[in-house]
């Protein structure tokens, strides 16, 4: 248990945005996040840092963030999946998920974008067994996986082609019903 | 892709969902991520102990813990109302015992409620509740419902003798042992159906606020059904006006069962809420998920199939034991009666049937409707019964399937078993097994079946092939069949809908059921928009709020296609109808000349004769100029009731490489050739067939829960409890042959229990051919490496082949 009322200041480059927060210092990043900067889009689904529903960026690097605590990120930059892209403006990964059906509830699906976004900087042209390992941490119940390593394939070929200036970074079309 | 040659008919389209946005930008809006004025947290103290009578509890100390607000005991509580069972096993005597919102004096199992802790913050409650002291008198306990019910076992309830909650029949008794009395061949086995922890990813949560100016009540829940919640937390427990208490569902991050039930933190926040005048919010953590939320299957299984040497089958016999845990759960009873029971001839013409159920209270977490909820476990009882008696006559497994398939012309077909006390018939709406079966047999390469064996051999794997033709009760149910004189479910199973269609042509659709995944903001739309000839984006979805949308029953037994969007269907008819009504008004045409077609009212034969829909609605909007007698605005509602069950098929094969060395099972294809009917949606329809075919393999290879002879929860968090992960299962390779449902007008007929129904059967069956070489012809799930290994060692040391039993993987 900590001592009630000590905190500690944390400084953070969140999106983009600097941010200076008090905390606690058993705060969790994924609870300095939620809690205190009102970024929801980061979710807990477990206990145990099992599942990944929690992964972020910090400094570039795919964590769980609630496997750090929020006074490690002091002078770090912490990017969400609010911070990846919007509507709009989404993601070549958000773009791929969406067109693939790669989520169902959605609760899992920050996470896995985080975490397919840290394999995808690492290896633009991953193989299916690659990308099936890079996400072994992250737990979806919902698509038994299939759709959504479709989606990563998807997303890294459409990465690529926008790196070799071939076409606009968007995955296979499909008729929109938004 | 084919794109419709119409762009605003829709059905069967695979559209990009309408509610992806949202959840891919991270603005999705789920239980914990709601924050009231004021809130304060409440965190729950569950009993350490499976069986305890609680001597005295002191909450002085967390009293007066920093930001403690309030601490509740089950004395504090003893004037609400246990939990109502809606479900009571049909036909026969049931001894009901349900839970409290804090348990009083004896704790049952290892998550039953103790006492709750409100505080400021998450943390404080948590700091508070570790400091209450419990004086707890250990009882003894049981766990395994075979156990429970031996003389001498410890009694969980007065009500309940021998811990037997209720036993139920279907079938015929006397013909069933004629049939296996005179058979040439009989095979028994038992069979364990363990027990699984629904997982979805978000666990469950609650949110209580009270007004006190206007005495109402509203609670935000992870709930499948929002609408029965409020009914069974006022009416039934709190005894407050229905009408007082709007019940929310927010973003629902996955249920698959679990989310239907009513659980005592729904009621004790609203409890709370009033009592202290600020709002409260619970959330589980996970470890506390797969304590106190409802489990899964845990079925004790013996099973006799008889039939003659030329592959016929002519009478199966099934005699199980259902673990309930420590109470009923919300509609606990029916799952292993009439949702397992009422299955059992599969996609078979078994001319005799017997089964019998016996309901068991155990020290252990509740067991409720997981995924396919009965359906599985009939299922997997029917497949293993086919390839334990193909094994035995020397046939192969999939020719005895084609020798006992119902034959197309047989449709509908009565299997007996779904008539149940009233004697109202339920029939199999239409099928056509063979080519299920065939072609899934020909993705598999199975005719050369000996090639891929020796290839695999000489690699020193032992290549399976597993095949699994299951059918599915879906689309549930005729309320008159189903409800209290029936199958003893307390209410009816119809399902509503509403269409507004408003003054600009834009649709906005109300729905009894809840979307947690399934695609209803799009699918529903898709119904509507087809049928309206109104595009989808134009259409808009609203659910899961009891305000503002019809009563309906909610999300469960693949019933939002088959029942919800049947609603859907209905009301879009009644909003044709009116708008070529008013339109023959505005055309001075004959209403009986009206047609309606691409959102257009025309005279029949003169196309150019017409209004639009947005004309229409304009003029039923502003109200200047309607027939006489007709009301403004196009708005319509339709229930739906549906006339039977719909009845999907299919045949799934998998491939599994077990290593000889190590046991190691490799999962390394997965066929299913599915048939749900007509797909409105055929990228959500194999998105749920995906999921449910996961689910299946993780029961068959790695899923369990384990609790020890003291009633702990061994795989208690995630890392002891194997999920499946992506990088153990290959993707997945799917076809289809479609059979419409003649029992509704979209000859849909639901899919999203279907993978999970095949799967484990069909993985199993794999690894046991893969294992045939050993005389090995039954192991009990999950089969991970170490009982598959321990398999092959006792059967090359002349060990008996079958009765192996599983261990769930994350208990090493
Ligand atoms: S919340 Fe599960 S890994 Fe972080
Ligand atoms: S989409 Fe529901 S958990 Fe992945």
């Amino acid at each position: 248990m900590s001592e009630e009322g000590a905190t500690v200041e944390v400084a953070v480059v969140v999106n983009g945005t600097p941010r200076t927060v008090a905390v606690e210092p058993r705060k969790l990043l994924v609870q300095l996040l939620r809690d205190d900067l009102g970024l929801t889009g980061t979710h807990i689904g477990c206990d145990t840092s099992q599942c990944g529903a929690c992964t972020v960026h910090v400094d570039g690097q795919a964590v769980k963030s609630c496997a750090v605590l929020a006074v490690q990120v002091d002078g770090s930059a912490v990017t969400t999946i609010e911070g990846i892209g919007s509507e709009g403006a989404l993601h070549p990964l958000q773009d791929a998920f969406w067109t693939n059906h790669g989520l169902q509830c959605g609760f899992c699906t920050p996470g896995m974008i985080m975490c397919a976004a840290d394999l995808l900087a690492r290896d633009p042209d991953p193989d299916e067994p690659t990308v099936r390992h890079a996400i072994e941490g992250n737990v979806c119940r919902c698509t038994g996986y299939h759709n959504i390593v479709r989606s990563v394939m998807a997303a890294a070929a459409a990465m690529r082609d926008a790196e070799a200036g071939t076409s606009q970074p968007t995955a296979t079309a499909q008729p929109s019903a938004s | 892709m084919t794109l419709a040659a119409n762009p605003l008919d829709t059905l069967g389209q695979p559209l990009k969902r309408k509610e992806d946005p949202r959840f891919i930008t991270g603005t999705g809006r789920y239980l914990d991520d709601i924050t009231l004025p004021g809130m304060t947290h409440l965190v729950v103290l569950r009993s350490p102990y499976a069986h305890a009578r609680i001597r005295s509890i002191n909450t002085s100390v967390a009293k007066t813990m920093p930001g403690v607000v309030a601490v509740y005991t089950g004395a504090d509580t003893a004037e609400v109302n246990p939990l109502p069972c809606a479900w009571a096993a049909g036909g026969v005597e049931n001894h009901l015992d349900t839970p409290r919102i804090l348990t009083p004096d004896v704790a049952r199992w290892t998550g039953d409620a103790v006492a709750a802790v409100v505080a400021e913050t998450r943390a404080q409650a948590v700091d508070a509740a570790a400091a209450i002291d419990v004086d707890y008198e250990p009882l003894p306990v049981v766990v395994n419902a075979e156990e429970a019910l031996k003389p001498g076992a410890p009694q969980l309830h007065e009500n309940a003798p021998s811990n037997i909650e209720a036993q139920w029949s279907c079938g015929d008794a006397a013909g069933t042992a004629q049939a296996i009395g005179s058979a040439e061949v009989v095979v028994r086995q038992r069979i364990v159906n363990q027990r699984l922890i629904p997982n979805p990813m978000e666990t469950r949560g609650s949110i209580g606020s009270f007004d006190a100016g206007t005495g109402e009540y509203t609670v935000w829940m992870t709930s499948q059904a929002p609408h029965v919640m409020r009914l069974l937390i006022t009416a039934f427990v709190l005894g407050i006006p229905e009408h007082k208490m709007r019940c929310i569902s927010p973003d629902v991050g996955g249920g698959f069962g679990s989310k239907i039930f009513l659980y005592h933190d729904m009621p004790l926040v609203a409890w709370i809420s009033k009592q202290l005048g600020r709002p409260v919010k619970f959330v589980e953590t996970r470890s506390e998920n797969y304590q106190a939320t409802t489990h899964g299957r845990d079925h004790i299984t013996d099973i006799e199939v008889a039939g003659s040497r030329d592959g016929v089958i002519t009478g199966l016999r099934v005699k199980t034991i259902a673990n309930m845990g420590a109470y009923l759960s919300t509609i606990a009873p029916g799952i292993p009666t009439t949702l397992y029971g009422r299955l059992l001839s599969g996609a078979y013409r078994f001319p005799n049937i017997f089964c019998e159920v016996t309901n068991v209270y155990t020290n252990t977490a509740m067991v409720d409707a997981y995924r396919g909820a009965g359906r599985p476990e009939a299922t997997y009882v029917v497949e293993r019964a086919i390839d334990l008696f193909a094994d035995e006559i020397g046939m192969d497994p999939a020719e005895v399937r084609r020798r006992n398939f119902i034959p197309p012309d047989a449709f509908p077909y009565d299997p007996k078993v779904l008539t149940g006390p009233t004697g109202l018939t339920l029939k199999y709406d239409s099928g056509n097994y063979a080519p299920a079966l065939d072609r899934a047999l020909e993705m598999a390469g199975y005719a050369d079946q000996a090639t891929a064996k020796a290839e695999a051999a000489s690699r020193g794997k032992l290549l399976g092939f597993g095949l699994s033709s299951y059918i599915e009760i879906c689309g549930v149910a005729p309320s008159k069949w189903i409800g209290l004189p029936g199958e003893g479910w307390g209410a009816g199973l119809w399902e509503s809908a509403n269409i507004r269609v408003h003054l600009t042509g834009k649709v906005v659709v109300t729905t009894g059921s809840q979307n947690h995944g399934q695609g209803h903001e799009t699918t529903m739309a898709q119904i509507v928009g087809a049928r309206l000839g109104i595009p989808v984006e134009d259409v808009l979805v609203e659910h899961s709020d009891t305000s503002g949308t019809p009563f309906g029953y909610g999300t469960y037994g693949s019933r939002s296609g088959a029942v919800g969007g049947i609603a859907a269907y209905n009301a879009a008819e009644k909003v044709r109808d009116k708008a070529k009504r008013l339109a023959a008004h505005m055309l001075e045409a004959n209403p009986e000349d009206m047609e309606y077609d691409d959102g257009t009212a025309f005279v029949r034969g003169s196309p150019d004769r017409a209004k639009t829909i947005a004309e229409i609605a304009l003029a039923a909007s502003v109200g200047y100029d309607l027939p006489a007698g007709m009301e403004p605005f196009l708005d319509e509602t339709a229930y739906y009731d549906p006339p039977n069950c719909t009845y999907p098929f299919g045949t799934h094969v998998a491939m599994v490489e077990v290593d000889r060395e190590t046991g190691h099972v490799d999962l390394v294809r997965y066929i299913g050739v599915d048939d749900v009917g007509k797909k409105i949606n055929p990228l959500v329809v194999d998105g749920q067939l995906h999921g449910g075919i996961a689910q299946g393999v993780g029961q068959a290879l790695w899923e369990g829960a384990v609790y020890d002879d003291s009633g702990q929860l061994l795989s208690g968090t995630m890392m002891d409890y194997a999920l499946p992960r992506a990088s153990r299962l290959p993707s997945f390779e799917l076809d289809e042959t479609v059979t419409p449902s003649p029992v509704n007008p979209l000859g849909i007929k639901g899919a999203g229990e279907a993978g999970t129904i095949g799967s484990a059967a069909a993985v199993v069956n794999a690894v046991v051919d893969a294992l045939s070489d050993f005389g090995i012809r039954h192991i009990d799930m999950p089969l991970t490496d170490q009982t598959v290994w321990r398999a092959m060692r006792v059967a090359e040391a002349g060990g008996a082949g079958g009765d192996v039993r599983g261990a769930a993987e994350g208990r090493a």
